[in-house]
């Protein structure tokens, strides 16, 4: 039973992923918007557009990880 | 990935009896040490190959690009400089021989013109030889022309009163027919 | 399995043989003795192969970096212009985020930056073992950078280091509360540093075995390899860009310790 509640718990922490990946889309997406009104300056902010990125991608990772414990770590 | 089956007290705490992994083969803390010790032993081995020899040479190789870069930059700009030079001189020389060769143009054509002029004048004074010793002939031929006519005249004159049957004097003759070619 | 006490745990049914799907995602992570029977205790000093693909990774850092500009080539070969690119990549980006002074630490960042990029691109290779798939690993990475960034703060500028905490801009009354926050996620870095690059490849390379085991059912098997080839694909950009971002990150907290005025 208990095991079973995990993975339910495992599935609901999985929809931070999808979460993350509207995060990540948003940043791209802002960034090409940008680019496109700014050409010129966009190649400077690839960095940064990066790191951006990674932040949006590490909150999603944590859910990721969160769903893997319950998963397999419970 | 599965091996095969392996004696369960023979397995660690992370790996089941069937070889699978229990749990998150991440988070099992019997491997934790043995990672740690490689990872370490090799990024220091991999820090000191990259900071005592592969970093430095790569610096060197693009200093000494850089450098050669640099200094061929500095050759082509002296050979451009000595190009320049080059067509200077070469625009120089072919504005001088333009110039020359205007000149011998010039001084041939002068000549050429005297040689013309020297000709023509001859050849005026020639022509003017020629005429006045034409003219002076064509006055000696009308002379003789007109003392022939006068002759003839004559002749002609007494033959005709011969001709009529009349015997005339031929002073007399002369005298009229005088008279008739100056009349 | 048959006589184990039915389903009971969950991850033993996780693994269950009887017929139908096979999942065996995670087992690609497990750390096993390269001599010796399998199951074999692992000691510290152990050769695992963990040790083979780390020495590998090794190897091929040193076959680029160092085999590669053996030639010192004015005009550099196709390894050396690999490995001069690696440099000017990491170098140029060190100066840009870092400034000018960051560049005493250009050979540190270089070696994070040459070990997680080939260690991630030989765990794509089939069969290998991802050795910056494992937290144990990361979190090395990633304290290393936290400890030495950290302390270097400290060197730099002694007390005054913890201004980078105090955020002078804000309005005088928010300040503590924004400090709380500061402080907070400067700690949280070394664990969002190190989770973000395991995370990233442990997850990639379980959603390919996912999609492997979909392939024993002979009709979705299809979509089975077209979804494997797809994910490599995602893989191989993501094995870069972990690597890349990994760096950057390091670069950017290499800034705040040397510059950690607002």
């Amino acid at each position: 039973m208990e095991g079973d509640l995990a993975h339910i718990g495992a599935g609901l922490a999985a929809i931070g992923s999808g979460a993350a990946a509207i995060g990540v889309g948003n940043v791209a997406g802002n960034y090409l918007a940008g680019a496109l009104r700014n050409p010129s300056a966009a190649a400077s902010q690839t960095a940064t557009l990066f790191i951006g990125i990674a932040f949006a991608e590490a909150l999603g990772i944590f859910a990721f990880l969160v769903s893997l414990l319950l998963m397999f770590a419970v | 990935m599965a091996t095969e089956p392996i004696d369960a007290e023979m397995a660690g705490a992370c790996v089941g009896p069937n070889g699978s992994a229990i749990g998150m083969p991440q988070l099992c803390a019997d491997w934790v040490g043995n990672q740690v010790v490689w990872l370490v032993l090799a990024l220091v081995a991999i820090y000191f190959v990259l900071d005592r020899v592969a970093l430095p040479r790569i610096q060197a190789i693009l200093a000494e690009r850089q450098g050669t870069i640099t200094s061929d930059l500095a050759k082509a700009e002296e050979l451009k400089a000595e190009a320049d030079e080059a067509e200077k001189a070469y625009e120089k020389a072919l504005a001088d021989a333009r110039v020359e060769a205007q000149k011998i143009a010039d001084e041939t054509r002068a000549e050429i013109r005297g040689q013309v002029e020297e000709a023509q004048a001859k050849a005026d004074a020639e022509i003017a030889a020629k005429t006045a010793e034409s003219e002076k002939q064509i006055a000696e031929i009308r002379a003789s022309a007109l003392s022939n006519v006068e002759v003839v005249a004559k002749d002609t004159a007494e033959a005709l009163v011969a001709a009529l049957g009349l015997s005339a004097d031929k002073a007399a003759l002369d005298a009229a027919v005088d008279k008739r070619i100056e009349g | 399995m048959a006589e184990t006490t039915g389903a009971a745990n969950g991850a033993e049914a996780a693994h269950g043989e009887g017929g139908g799907l096979v999942f065996h995602p995670m087992d690609q992570f497990i750390v096993k003795p390269l001599f010796g029977s399998a199951g074999d205790p692992v000691g510290w000093l152990t050769v695992t192969n963990v040790t083979l693909w780390i020495a590998l990774a090794v190897l091929c850092v040193i076959a680029l970096m160092v085999l590669g500009t053996s030639g010192r080539g004015i005009v550099p070969g196709r390894v050396q212009s690999v490995a001069e690119l690696a440099y000017g990549f990491v170098y140029k980006m060190v100066e840009d985020v870092s400034g000018r002074d960051g560049v005493k630490y250009f050979p540190y960042i270089m070696t994070l930056f040459m070990f997680i990029v080939f260690a991630n691109f030989l765990g794509l290779i089939p069969m290998a073992f991802t050795t910056t798939s494992h937290f144990a690993v990361t979190v090395v990475l990633a304290l290393a950078v936290f400890l030495t960034v950290t302390a270097l703060g400290f060197i730099k500028h002694g007390t005054k280091f913890l201004q980078l905490f105090w955020v002078s801009s804000a309005p005088l009354a928010l300040r503590p509360v924004l400090a709380v926050i500061e402080v907070i996620s400067y700690f949280v870095r070394p664990v969002s540093h190190s989770i973000r690059l395991a995370g990233n490849l442990m997850a990639g390379h379980a959603v390919i075995k996912v999609f492997a085991g979909f392939a024993a059912i002979a009709a979705v098997s299809p979509l089975s390899v077209v979804a494997i080839t797809a994910m490599y694909g995602l893989e191989i950009l993501v094995a870069f860009i972990q690597a890349y971002v990994f760096t950057i990150l390091t670069c950017v907290y290499l800034k705040d310790a040397l510059h950690p005025h607002h």
